[in-house]
């Protein structure tokens, strides 16, 4: 195709770098009113950063990190799922009942708690994209389910940490050079998927997809195909925190992780993954997760009455949303002008 | 087969799914008929259908609110503590009602002059308003409330001559309000119109605006007055009431037919969905049934709610269509093209 313009395009790389910028801001805002956090509280109290704070900042996180990055995965796809604190909950009972009292190695929880998770995800995807379902309505039918499967078959029991064998404790407990096992594994998980997003098509036609359905579906993109994967995902990832859970916790309730969906989404928005679909990135979402759990840690530090605690949560979050939705407002209408001259 | 999804709506489905969870109920359970056990179950619901009646409309306007469980929370405390400072009920009332109100144009106002989706809107008012109740009466309950209040929500106390008992009666009133605003005047169309094409709205007219923060506001108003309901009925103020019952608000919705993507619904559809999982639940209790299985159904009955008629559609669409579609084909040229079968 030679197609003659009678004005010259603008670079496409000056216009692709600006966009890059304005991307990584809507993201580095929300690093920079972590370091800001980390920082005030550390000036109060100095016990916030050290050894111990550090780790426990990690761990207290590295769970809501993972499940963000499944979430924002579907919400890309303009879609959501709302069951993936009772299949955190499910699993986390599962594999603790299936290795009370063994000797099963960690690695066979991880693969149950994938399978189990994958199962769950399956079922909603297929619903969502072959059903053809609006998404909340399935994933809250299926936080119903999975919660009452749960719960009917726990019964009131709980999985106790003396009766889970120490291969699988010591996955929650253990380190490599100083960093605890579970914030590495986010870590992995995290830069995998990012990647996964950034350089693959089948991660970018995701983002079409939550775009633009019609226009992705006219695109040729197998839709259906690509959002069952993401809810396989999802619930895959799910699985896997749930078998962290039980590494981590030991004692596990039957209503683990339960309400978790609606601070995971949280984290996803407050991440600036667009809840319409087609913008934002994993690490934006993992960043949110890192911010809602450090401020939970920091009013504690800073020893606020723990009846304001939720209150000032909630305030931060709606900050956080409108700030990065009046950034974005801004930034929009700097560039049709830009693009108008 | 066409004629036949034409006419039967999913409403109906509810409804008829309501009278046979009913009539199973009256003729298997000794005692579900009874009209003691009828008043209980309609009691128990009263919070959860006085909330869906607001949501009904939002949904319909395609937006949603799920901080109305925190609203009764931060009702029912704010209830409780200015109780316990001495307040009397009839001051109580108002200011609960107020707060209320204030707490939904913050939701309207953030939806529509910030431009956020109503979903990540209200997961944080969600927080919000949760987290202000505990700060209102912090993890104290007050449980003094004289009976004499009391009793007006308890479904002992009935409507003479009914047994309805009065939170359930207010309802009734507010239902039928509620469905004549949103089927038969312009302001409900409004709303069908929103929901189903907010930009067209816009520029046909509708306040789109103003409509929306006055749904949030009549939404949060109407979640703090269940809040006082709340408090009443189980005799105690406690930040933490109502938790959680935010989804079930939202699943009866969605159970009577209500279009999550907006637009489309009715209200009595609405009802006939709270209803159902108020009675089966009740009915489910009776047989001693527990709880972890009619979380399990409703779960089953929400999936299944929005499948069948999906799947019924697509099967009569694959008999009325002759012949395959070839791939890449658009279904709306297809549904020009194909002959009208009616």
């Amino acid at each position: 195709m030679t197609t003659t313009l009678d004005k010259p395009l603008p670079a496409p790389d000056s216009a692709r770098s600006l966009l890059d910028a304005v991307f990584r801001a809507r993201e580095l805002s929300i690093g920079g009113a972590l370091v800001l956090l980390i920082l005030c509280t550390w000036l109060t109290n100095h016990g916030f950063l050290d050894d111990q704070g550090i780790k426990d900042l990690l761990l207290n996180s590295s769970i809501l990190v993972l499940l963000a990055v499944g979430q924002s995965v579907v919400v890309i796809t303009r879609n959501i799922d709302l069951s993936v604190g009772s299949v955190t909950g499910l699993t986390a009972f599962a594999c603790g009942h299936f290795v009370s009292g063994t000797d099963h190695s960690a690695v066979t929880v991880v693969l149950l708690g994938l399978g189990l998770g994958v199962v769950c995800g399956l079922v909603s995807g297929a619903l969502v994209s072959f059903g053809r379902v609006p998404a909340l309505v399935v994933t809250l039918g299926m936080l119903y389910v999975v919660q009452g499967v749960d719960q009917a078959w726990a019964h009131g029991e709980q999985i106790n940490a003396v009766n889970v064998p120490d291969g699988v404790l010591s996955l929650g407990t253990g380190s490599v050079l100083g960093i605890p096992y579970l914030p590495l594994i986010s870590a992995a998980v995290l830069a995998g998927t990012a990647y996964y997003l950034r350089s693959y098509r089948s991660g970018r036609e995701l983002y079409a997809i939550g775009s633009s359905p019609e226009a992705a579906r006219l695109a040729g993109i197998p839709v259906r195909r690509r959002i069952l994967g993401a809810y396989a995902f999802s619930g895959a990832v799910a699985g896997f925190a749930g078998a962290l859970w039980l590494a981590r916790f030991g004692t596990v309730v039957a209503d683990a992780a339960n309400g978790w969906e609606l601070t995971v989404v949280s984290a996803v928005v407050v991440g600036g993954v667009a809840i319409t679909g087609g913008t934002g990135a994993v690490w934006g979402a993992a960043l949110g997760a890192l911010l809602l759990t450090t401020i939970g840690s920091a009013l504690v530090v800073l020893k606020v009455d723990s009846f304001w605690q939720q209150a000032i949560t909630g305030v931060l979050l709606l900050a956080a949303i409108t700030t990065d939705r009046i950034v974005q407002v801004r930034t929009t209408s700097a560039l049709r002008k830009r693009s108008r001259r | 087969m066409t004629t036949l999804t034409k006419y039967v709506r999913w409403d109906t489905v509810v409804t008829v799914l309501l009278v046979a969870v009913f009539l199973a109920g009256a003729g298997t359970t000794d005692g579900f008929a009874d009209t003691s056990n009828l008043s209980a179950a309609l009691d128990d619901t009263a919070e959860i259908a006085l909330i869906a009646l607001p949501m009904t409309l939002l949904v319909v306007a395609g937006q949603v609110d799920l901080s109305v469980a925190s609203m009764l929370g931060l009702s029912s405390a704010l209830a409780g503590a200015l109780w316990d400072a001495g307040w009397t009920f009839e001051l109580i009332v108002p200011v609960c009602l107020l707060v209320g109100a204030a707490g939904g144009v913050l939701n309207g106002w953030l939806v529509t002059r910030i431009g956020l989706p109503s979903l990540a809107v209200t997961i944080g008012t969600l927080t919000l308003y949760r987290g202000l109740a505990s700060v209102v009466l912090g993890d104290k309950a007050v449980a003094d409330f004289p009976d004499a209040y009391a009793k007006w929500a308890a479904y002992t106390r009935t409507v003479p001559g009914t047994f309805v008992p009065y939170p359930v009666a207010l309802f009734i009133v507010f239902a039928v309000i509620t469905a004549v605003v949103l089927h038969c005047t312009g302001f409900g169309r409004s709303l069908f119109a929103i929901g189903a094409q907010e930009d067209a709205a816009y520029f046909a007219g509708i306040r789109v605006k103003r409509i929306k923060i006055a749904l949030f506001a009549v939404s949060g108003l109407v979640a703090s007055f269940a809040g006082i309901v709340y408090t009443l009925r189980y005799g105690s103020a406690r930040a933490d009431n109502g938790i959680g019952l935010e989804l079930t608000v939202i699943a009866s919705v969605l159970l009577g037919g209500v279009d999550f993507d907006g637009g489309k619904g009715t209200l009595g559809g609405a009802v006939a969905g709270v209803l159902l999982i108020g009675l089966l639940g009740n009915l489910l209790t009776l047989n001693d049934v527990s709880n972890e299985v009619q979380v399990i159904v409703t779960g089953l009955l929400l999936i299944a709610s929005v499948l069948t008629p999906r799947v019924i559609s697509a099967v009569s669409e694959r008999r009325s269509t002759p012949d395959q579609l070839t791939p890449g084909q658009l279904p709306d040229q297809t549904r020009l093209e194909r002959p009208s079968t009616s």
